[in-house]
């Protein structure tokens, strides 16, 4: 039996011998700056409950200097039009109540640092939040509005604005207390071997960062940079559509976006991500 | 087991008929990872081999490189290479690499080839939706004896 970190070594060698490509293979050492102001964190010391990882990177740092440069001005940004979009929703009442976010929140500004900290515990309902599960709480129970379907365009154009004005300040969501059971059950869901090709999240995001899988250079699958516009599909992506794409591949029944499992996958990413600039809304292929 | 044990009971097998019919997913005998006898009961087929390397549920140049195939754009590094892999492997190694390869590396990423039970929230394919009826394994047995054929072919000579 070979052990694994021979393995890993080995297959750099061989590959860098035949293939330009592999020359690239780690992350790159780029420095991500955004319209000259935001400094972002792309590298940071894993913070102590990953075992297996010493260091953490953004996913900025394995995409090539073409797409890196689209995230390093707003004007670039094709997501821009999305948040632009969004801040007019945020000024415009809806439901019963007569009431807009900005009724209660008055600027966007009010939400820096929102989210750097979200999954977040609830006290009042007793369970780990999403942004998106507080957007439609906000607008369920504080508007009288319609929910938003929890992935569709709407919903992660909110998320994107609200993330933007946390642009630079470094993820610190909590994992212990009252939230540490969802957590735990995130790991778990993290290192499941899912579908007919067996493969978990830590298979590719962990045992293999910094490879190429087929044509894809493999990233830590870190979310600081959620919501995403991928060049791939031209639009903004919320974390759980990734999750949904990432488990289908593997041949698997995907969890629904929303779902219980969703939510506790998504705090424990999160939390691989503690220390890491919030980049949202980010570029990606 | 050492190389002529493996030759031993391969020639034991035979002996005993085994070459016959089709060998079902759940029904393989794996010695120390290897699978001596055919899985279709039929020689494989090195050009599809090649095809499957690349193609459909194969793809194993998702992980691996093989200088061979090098017109074939994005080799994966998941893998070793498998340039002369048949020099470090005999044809029953790799047949029970390629069918299961967690019986020959344990707890390895590749994935299981001609195995039809044991899996977590199996999908219907690549839709995301459950899976229902009958699991076909990604390659079937002549699949995986073609595949086998082309990787004998992978020698350093
Ligand atoms: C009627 C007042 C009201 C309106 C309108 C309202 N909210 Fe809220 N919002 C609140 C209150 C109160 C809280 C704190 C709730 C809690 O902690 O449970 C809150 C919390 C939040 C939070 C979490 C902040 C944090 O620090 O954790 C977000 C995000 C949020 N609202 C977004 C929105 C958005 C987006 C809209 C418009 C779609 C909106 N809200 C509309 C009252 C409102
Ligand atoms: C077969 C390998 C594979 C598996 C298994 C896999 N992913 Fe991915 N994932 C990819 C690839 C390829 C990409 C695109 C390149 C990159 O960023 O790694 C990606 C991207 C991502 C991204 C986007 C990263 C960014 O910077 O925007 C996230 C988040 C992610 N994956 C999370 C997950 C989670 C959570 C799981 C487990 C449920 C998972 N992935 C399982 C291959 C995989
Ligand atoms: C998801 C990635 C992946 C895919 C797809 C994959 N493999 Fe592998 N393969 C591996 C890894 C990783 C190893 C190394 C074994 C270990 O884990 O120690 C390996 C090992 C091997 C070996 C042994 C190589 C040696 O030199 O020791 C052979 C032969 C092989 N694979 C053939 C194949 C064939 C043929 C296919 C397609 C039918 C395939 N693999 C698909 C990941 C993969």
């Amino acid at each position: 039996m070979r052990t694994k970190t021979s393995m890993r070594l080995g297959v750099g060698l061989a590959a860098a011998s035949v293939f330009a490509m592999a020359a690239c293979a780690d992350p790159d050492d780029d420095q991500l700056v955004v319209n000259e102001e935001i400094e972002m964190i792309t590298e940071a010391a894993a913070p102590d409950h990953m075992e297996r990882v010493r260091t953490i990177y953004s996913g900025w740092r394995f995409r090539s200097d073409e797409t890196q440069a689209v995230q390093m001005d707003d004007f670039d940004n094709p997501a821009m039009i999305w948040v632009d979009a969004a801040a007019e929703v945020w000024e415009t009442a809806d439901g019963t109540e007569g009431n807009s976010c900005a009724s209660c929140h008055e600027s966007v500004d009010s939400m820096e640092g929102v989210r750097a900290v979200y999954p977040k515990w609830n006290e009042a309902a007793g369970e780990v939040r999403t942004l998106e599960m507080q957007v439609n709480d906000c607008r369920e129970n504080q508007m009288g509005a319609e929910p938003w379907k929890y992935d569709g365009g709407d919903m992660t154009n909110m998320v994107a604005l609200i993330s933007s004005v946390s642009r630079g300040l470094p993820v610190n969501v909590a994992i212990d207390g009252p939230a540490q059971s969802t957590w735990e059950q995130g790991k778990d869901l993290y290192y499941t071997r899912f579908g007919q090709l067996e493969l978990s999240c830590a298979n590719c995001h962990e045992d293999s960062y910094g490879l190429h899988i087929r044509s894809d250079h493999l990233s830590q699958g870190q979310i600081n940079g959620f919501p995403t516009y991928r060049l791939k599909n031209t639009k903004l992506n919320s974390v759980h559509s990734r999750f949904k794409g990432c488990i289908r591949d593997t041949r698997a029944h995907t969890f629904a976006p929303g779902s219980p499992e969703f939510v506790a996958l998504e705090l424990y990413v999160a939390s691989r991500g503690n220390g890491l600039s919030v980049e949202g809304p980010s570029v990606r292929n | 087991m050492t190389r002529f044990g493996l030759l031993m009971s391969a020639a034991l097998l035979s002996a005993s008929g085994v070459f016959a019919g089709t060998v079902h997913p759940t029904n393989v005998d794996f010695v120390d990872g290897a699978i001596e006898v055919s899985l279709s009961g039929m020689p494989g087929d090195p050009e599809n081999g090649a095809v499957l390397m690349n193609k459909g549920a194969g793809n194993c140049i998702a992980c691996h490189a093989v200088s061979q195939l090098s017109d074939l754009p994005f080799h994966g590094e998941i893998g070793p290479m498998l340039d002369g892999v048949a020099d470090r492997w005999s044809e029953a190694e790799l047949r029970g690499i390629i069918a299961d390869a967690k019986q020959m590396f344990d707890g390895t990423m590749m994935p299981s080839f001609y195995k039809t039970e044991g899996f977590i929230r199996l999908g219907d394919a690549y839709t995301g939706d459950a899976h229902a009826g009958d699991v076909q394994p990604l390659l079937t047995a002549q699949e995986v004896e073609d595949v086998v054929a082309y990787l004998k072919t992978l020698t350093d000579e």
